[in-house]
């Protein structure tokens, strides 16, 4: 489809508005009763508008607005910033995953990435992708830390940064691989590893592939040590890409 | 542009949260103009307000003594624990008369994208508050917001084990809205009706 804003005046001289599917990623507070909302749009990308008297209990928005919901969401051309005009729920996946905070910090680092990642790319494989992984973690169909880890990969990958663990990144060999080189974007076989290079477990490998996959059977039976093993590495590999700190990554870690 | 000290003037007022353009030049020339107001009572509090005014040590409300007056009035009821985001969150739900119990200040909400976690909170203080045996309620009164709610889950969750019975304030304060605008009614209403968290 294609992706262009709307005109700014139709014939009649009223402002036009424009209509998206979208994803609240983030909210700032602004002035006394109003917010800047950040979404991740289906057909525009991230948008960034604001919704007036939204902090009031008389707000026609509700809850509408707050980070995890899906919106079917109509906007105006501003000056500077555009303004929301009117939102109906799509998905109501606030709730469940505020009230859980163990979903709460998975889904901040998930649309934290999301945010970063769409800063360069619109296409909507990253809202497809963000709205099975926010639905998953409202649904508990997983661990949080499970659907934050294999989001963070599949958005890398969409973006162009698909990490390998199914074989050494540097000469292609499948075993023996036992470690895992960040700064090569996956596993090294014994023979390719550099000294220095961390040691990493057969079983955190494959649940790094698995994850990359979406191979939730695998997935779900991993041991802790795999988990907390592939978390460290999928952070690291993150913000290694992203040449930057995580903020939601280093506030979930204080749990 | 008004000339010199008076455009200052107006920018200073300006900057208040609030004050738009329009009402700081209003301002301006109330204070200049008006030889009935005296403005050195507004100068003064200004001058000295921030040596003035402290956190609590028991609640993290603000005061200016040591402890607010909250804290140390007997007459309240100090086993019930009303936890806050903000200091006028406690003035909001003064304004009601509903509540006479004391409250606990965190300063602000876990906001894990803004860098606000647990440990950026006035949390160390509350756990220390509960140690005490006297305490046998905490009401949990975050904004109904997704960070609100996020950070009423920690709390409960850091709560309950220490075997204190934790609740949080009746739905019927719309979501995403500010706990500061809510009529006293609804916030009153809000209180009497709260409910167990499991
Ligand atoms: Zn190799
Ligand atoms: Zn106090």
């Amino acid at each position: 489809m294609q992706r262009r804003r709307a005109q700014t005046a139709s014939d009649n001289g009223n402002m036009q508005l424009y209509e998206d599917a979208a994803i609240v990623l983030r909210t700032h507070k602004l002035g006394e009763a109003d917010r800047i909302i950040t979404l991740l749009g289906r057909e525009y990308g991230k948008i960034r508008a604001v919704a007036k008297g939204v902090r009031k209990p008389t707000s026609k928005f509700g809850g509408r607005l707050e980070p995890f919901m899906v919106v079917n969401a109509q906007f105006r051309h501003g000056r500077s910033l555009d303004i929301v005009a009117g939102a109906e729920t799509l998905r109501a996946y606030s709730d469940p995953i505020s009230r859980d905070y163990n979903r709460y910090t998975a889904g901040n680092t998930i649309v934290e990435t999301a945010d970063i990642l769409t800063n360069a790319d619109r296409g909507n494989d990253h809202y497809t992708l963000l709205l099975g992984a926010l639905g998953s973690l409202a649904r508990g169909d997983h661990t949080p830390e499970l659907v934050r880890g294999s989001y963070i990969l599949r958005a890398l990958t969409i973006a162009g940064w698909q990490p390998i663990f199914d074989r050494c990144v540097r000469c292609g060999r499948t075993e023996p691989i036992s470690h895992v080189a960040i700064a090569l974007g996956g596993a090294v076989c014994d023979d390719c590893a550099v000294p220095g290079t961390p040691k990493v477990e057969a079983e955190t490998l494959a649940l790094l592939q698995a994850l990359l996959l979406g191979d939730w059977s695998v997935a779900d039976t991993s041991t802790s040590f795999a988990r907390a093993e592939s978390a460290s590495i999928i952070a690291a590999y993150l913000q290694f890409v992203l040449e930057r700190r995580i903020s939601s990554i280093t506030v979930g870690n204080q749990a | 542009m008004y000339e010199g000290v008076i455009q200052t003037l107006i920018d200073e007022l300006g900057r208040f949260p609030g004050i738009g353009p329009k009402s700081a030049q209003r301002i301006a020339f109330f204070v200049v103009q008006d030889a009935k107001y005296d403005p050195s009572t507004l100068a003064g509090l200004l001058a000295t307000i921030r040596e003035t005014i402290h956190y609590c040590i028991t609640c993290g409300n603000l005061t200016e003594n040591e402890q607010c007056s909250i804290c140390s009035d007997p007459r309240r009821d100090h086993s019930t624990i009303c936890v806050v985001e903000e200091a006028k969150d406690v003035a909001a739900i003064e304004r009601t008369r509903e509540y006479d119990g004391v409250y606990h200040v965190l300063g602000g909400v876990i906001n894990p994208m803004n860098g606000v976690g647990p440990e950026q909170l006035n949390l160390k203080t509350l756990i220390k508050r509960l140690g005490d045996e006297t305490v046998t309620e905490v009401i949990l009164a975050t904004n109904s917001t997704v960070e609100g709610e996020a950070t009423s889950s920690y709390l409960s969750r850091m709560i309950q084990p220490i075997g204190v019975t934790v609740t949080r304030l009746a739905s019927g304060l719309p979501v995403g809205a500010d706990l500061e605008y809510a009529d006293e009614i609804t916030l009153g209403r809000a209180f009497s009706g709260r409910r167990n968290v499991e």
